[in-house]
């Protein structure tokens, strides 16, 4: 196959460790005695909750809908009884709770209807729905929703289609194994991009420290009579960074403004295709998704593992080491520690490393920047690390945007070289929430400035209109007065205006009563000289809270007295 | 001697005369440096800083009537933007620096009164009369104005807790270990 | 041609006016927190300096000499620096209030800025042409603006160095003009090839 390839800029090699995961197929993990499902694992709106506690739900089930076109469905993992919808620790390195339902399987492994389809038979638009309620995203680790990936863009041509099986984090070996032994499949679900898509090329994008992924893929090509290029790239970390494998493989260069379909590109990683010939093809959603589980364990190995398997239930399988210490998602590049051994396996763990001391050494002191430059070189991005560090370190993050902080994709390949040993993404990250939060902060500004004006203009036009009803309502009162006097008694015109003022104290005087009534009416209770009907009423509605809050109600009774006393009080005062 | 007072006088009515047609010629309306200013402030509107608003603040900065560190709201990062901007040097807060609030409306205790209704800046209370009200907790800025009016006493604040979404990553700390 | 040319360098380099004279230190060193505030001072002050000197040379030779009224000079550049500046106030709170803001006091300053009453001065110790007199004078200007620009991207860096607590601030600026002062001393060099 010849393909000419292109370079990147930058990079790192570090020791891939990888041969140890590759040695024995894929595992399918058995079934948890419990399975925390949160209900948000991709990119974009939270799905909302579709099941209660004590429900019964079958494998396969929706638990969560997609929020908004930009989202993705959650399904039950396997058939069982919803023990709770509640908040659960994700796996997120703040170790917060999310909302997560969680289920207790009854180990039937029931399935609800599944209906094959032909995606070549259906409108692309159905397609897109089926794949964003069958909760398809991205298993690179981004878990960007994938229906929001395959429209073309309406100006440019597709050109390449770009399937990642890169895989350059070392450790990791999910992607490899699963193009291994299932790559018929995947390359069904390239079909399915590659009919939304309509590109002119497909690509697909391999590491050639994998070439048995790399024969297999060319197998599963060849056999299916399909046309797509399986291309064996250099082994250089980020190879397969989306905007890194995009270059290679077809030289374009994203800009930091444009989105990779404007380039004419749209970039998929291998694992993603497979779910999504499994969820148009078998109408299975994504239940569960290939785990690498390495590091330091005696069994290193690829299991299947359902979404919301408990960590400690998955890493029981690779029997850890006695000075296993913590576990690490995602690679030892990118990834993040877990917060807790009760954290559950969702759409982005693509791998977990059990780390020791001795596997990873505590890091060392960081010391201070001496501009060498070793980070700007190896950045893939072509930022300067050292000067963004320089300033998130001062806090100074306009600077940091100037010098481009939101292209970083916090790879770490600065980190690795530093020889300072500075932590320089955690710095980036640093920055970039903070700058997000103040974004947000900025926008709830605006927002409360919009409508705080908003609101001044209506209490104006409120106080206009008001004016104007009482300006007309005491013409027409004067009117009548006039008219009085001409039906017969003898009123002197003087008199009319100190008639005007009695009356309109008077109606004055009938307002407050009116208003003093009403008030009075809208206490719930305890107020004397209520009435019958009065009580009546609030008796029902006593009757009505009381289930609400039962043991809330003896405290919040003798309160309110107290308040309705104090109230009442105070009303007489005004 | 008289020449000099001469070239002196001459000197002035034709200096003076140029000053006076630029001073009509380049003459300011209004404070354009009033929206850069209000830009900063937190518009919660609360009155903590003793003017009625955001806006008649940024005013008063911008005349440099007011002092920059009024605003509880914006802390002492809003004081430091501010210095920024303006030129002028950092002071610490003039009131003790809160964490974000919001207000919650007890509403068990809710008579349905319309007080805090009106009172709320930011339209964040919806509710109608003799009918529980309650707080749109995405809309509230925290600026505690309607705590006052209620008659039954049944709002409080709350402060807003770390959740998945608003948690930031943290500033990296720096290990000092001894060497030996 | 080559004398202009060696006036202006030498106005902007070898004599530079902040660095080697020691003049205008006061905006110098205050208002060189930003580069873009560094900018605006810069601007506004070469725009005085260079029209200062213009004007200054036109009143000495046609007003003051031929009077002999010499003993007036400082009081009517005074006056002439004083109204420019005024001009120049009224034409940035109309443009940019922000930098009218950020100037705060170092605009209407302007006018007691030494370099801008010792470079006229200086014209006619040197006894300068009137073209002589104003490329002097924009070279001076363009000089102070290029320190004041460059110390100000040296103490927007330095804000986020780790600098000893008793050196944060000013002493940590001075220490640093210092040591631009030294730098520009290696202009001298330039003077064997005049």
């Amino acid at each position: 196959m010849l393909q000419q390839l292109f370079k990147f800029k930058g990079g790192v090699k570090p020791d891939t460790n990888k041969t140890p995961s590759v040695q024995l197929p894929i595992g399918i993990a058995p079934l948890p005695a419990l399975l925390i499902v949160p209900l948000h694992q991709s990119i974009g709106g939270m799905p909302n909750p579709l099941v209660e506690a004590g429900q019964r739900v079958l494998k396969g089930q929706r638990i969560g809908g997609p929020d908004k076109w930009v989202s993705s469905a959650v399904h039950a993992p396997t058939s069982g009884t919803v023990l709770a919808v509640e908040e659960r620790i994700a796996a997120h390195p703040s170790g917060l709770p999310t909302l997560s339902v969680v289920i207790e399987p009854d180990g039937r492994d029931e399935w609800i209807e599944r209906t094959p389809l032909d995606h070549t038979a259906l409108e692309p638009e159905r397609v897109r729905e089926i794949l964003r309620d069958s909760g398809v995203v991205g298993l690179g680790g981004a878990v960007f929703p994938s229906h929001a990936k395959l429209a073309p863009a309406k100006s440019v041509p597709m050109e390449d289609l770009v399937i990642n099986g890169a895989e350059c984090e070392p450790y990791m070996t999910c992607d490899d194994m699963l193009m291994r032994e299932r790559p018929e499949e995947i390359v069904r679900g390239i079909g399915i991009f590659r009919d939304l898509l309509q590109p002119q090329r497909v690509l697909i994008g391999i590491e050639d420290n994998k070439p048995e992924a790399v024969a297999a893929m060319q197998a599963a090509v060849h056999r299916l009579g399909e046309s797509y290029a399986v291309v064996a790239v250099p082994t250089r970390y980020p190879a397969g960074g989306a905007k890194q494998l995009i270059r290679v493989l077809t030289g374009k260069e994203v800009p930091a403004s444009k989105r990779s379909p404007e380039m004419g590109v749209q970039c998929f990683n291998v694992a993603t295709a497979y779910t999504a010939w499994r969820a148009i093809a078998h109408g299975e959603p994504v239940l569960s998704r290939i785990v690498t589980l390495t590091g330091n364990v005696e069994q290193p190995r690829n299991w299947e593992v359902l979404l919301g398997t408990p960590l400690k239930d998955l890493v029981a399988l690779g029997q850890p080491r006695p000075d296993t210490n913590r576990y690490l998602m995602g690679g030892p590049m990118m990834g993040f520690e877990m917060p807790s051994l009760e954290a559950p396996i969702v759409k982005a763990s693509n791998c977990i490393i059990a780390g020791s001391p001795a596997l990873f050494p505590p890091a060392p002191p960081e010391m201070p920047c001496i501009r060498c430059g070793a980070c700007a070189e190896a950045c893939p991005h072509e930022l300067q690390p050292f000067e963004m560090y320089w300033f998130s370190r001062a806090k100074n993050f306009g600077k940091t945007q100037e010098y481009n902080i939101f292209d970083c994709i916090e790879c770490g390949c600065c980190s690795y070289v530093c020889p300072s040993r500075i932590p320089l993404v955690q710095y980036f990250r640093f920055a970039k929430s903070e700058i997000w939060s103040r974004e947000r902060d900025k926008n709830m500004a605006d927002a409360a400035k919009a409508r705080f004006e908003l609101r001044n203009e209506r209490d104006e036009r409120e106080k206009a209109e008001k004016a104007a009803r009482l300006a007309k309502a005491a013409a027409a009162k004067a009117a009548e007065k006039k008219a009085a006097p001409e039906a017969g008694k003898e009123t002197a015109a003087a008199d009319s205006p100190v008639d005007a003022e009695a009356a309109k104290k008077a109606a004055i005087a009938a307002a407050m009563e009116r208003a003093r009534v009403q008030r009075e009416g809208a206490q719930p209770k305890n107020t004397d000289g209520l009435t019958v009907a009065q009580r009546k009423e609030i008796a029902e509605i006593e009757a009505r809270r009381v289930p609400l809050q039962p043991e809330q109600q003896t405290a919040f009774d003798a309160e309110n007295a107290e308040n309705a006393e104090a109230q009442s009080s105070r009303r007489e005062k005004q | 001697m008289l020449s000099a007072i001469l070239i002196m006088a001459l000197g002035a009515v034709v200096l003076g005369a140029a000053l006076g047609y630029a001073s009509i010629k380049f003459k300011v309306e209004g404070n354009p440096l009033v929206e850069k200013v209000e830009a900063i402030l937190p518009q919660t509107q609360c009155g903590q800083c003793g003017y009625p608003g955001c806006k008649p603040y940024a005013e008063a900065i911008a005349e440099g009537e007011a002092e920059i560190n009024l605003c509880p709201p914006g802390g002492q990062e809003g004081v430091r933007k501010l210095a920024d901007l303006l030129g002028r040097e950092v002071k610490p807060l003039n009131a003790e620096e809160k964490p974000k609030q919001i207000a919650i409306i007890d509403e068990q205790t809710c008579i349905g009164c319309t007080l805090c209704i009106q009172a709320c800046p930011v339209d964040a209370i919806v509710g109608a009369a003799k009918q529980m009200h309650t707080i749109v907790e995405a809309l509230c800025t925290g600026c505690e104005l309607c705590i006052k009016p209620c008659p039954v006493e049944c709002i409080r604040m709350e402060v807003i807790e770390e959740n998945i979404d608003n948690w930031k990553w943290k500033y990296p700390v720096v290990e000092i270990k001894r060497v030996a | 041609m080559t004398h202009y040319l060696f006036i202006i360098v030498g106005a902007v380099l070898v004599n530079n006016v902040v660095l080697v004279k020691i003049l205008g230190l006061c905006p110098f060193m205050g208002v060189s927190k930003k580069v873009e505030t560094a900018f605006g001072m810069g601007a506004a002050t070469t725009f005085v300096l260079t029209v200062a000197t213009g004007a200054s040379y036109v009143i000495d030779h046609y007003l003051l000499m031929p009077f002999g009224l010499e003993y007036l000079r400082t009081l009517s550049f005074i006056v002439t620096i004083a109204a420019i500046v005024q001009l120049t106030e009224m034409v940035i709170q109309k443009s940019s209030p922000v930098l009218h803001q950020v100037l705060g006091i170092y605009l209407p300053l302007i006018t007691t800025n030494c370099a801008v009453l010792g470079v006229p001065l200086l014209n006619i110790a040197y006894k300068y042409n009137f073209v002589e007199s104003l490329l002097f004078g924009a070279g001076s200007a363009v000089g102070f603006s290029l320190v004041l620009v460059l110390f100000a991207g040296i103490r927007e860096r330095v804000e986020g160095a780790d600098v000893p607590v008793h050196f944060r601030g000013v002493a940590i600026a001075m220490v640093t003009a210092g040591l631009m002062s030294l730098a520009f001393m290696g202009f001298t060099g330039l003077d064997k090839y005049q």
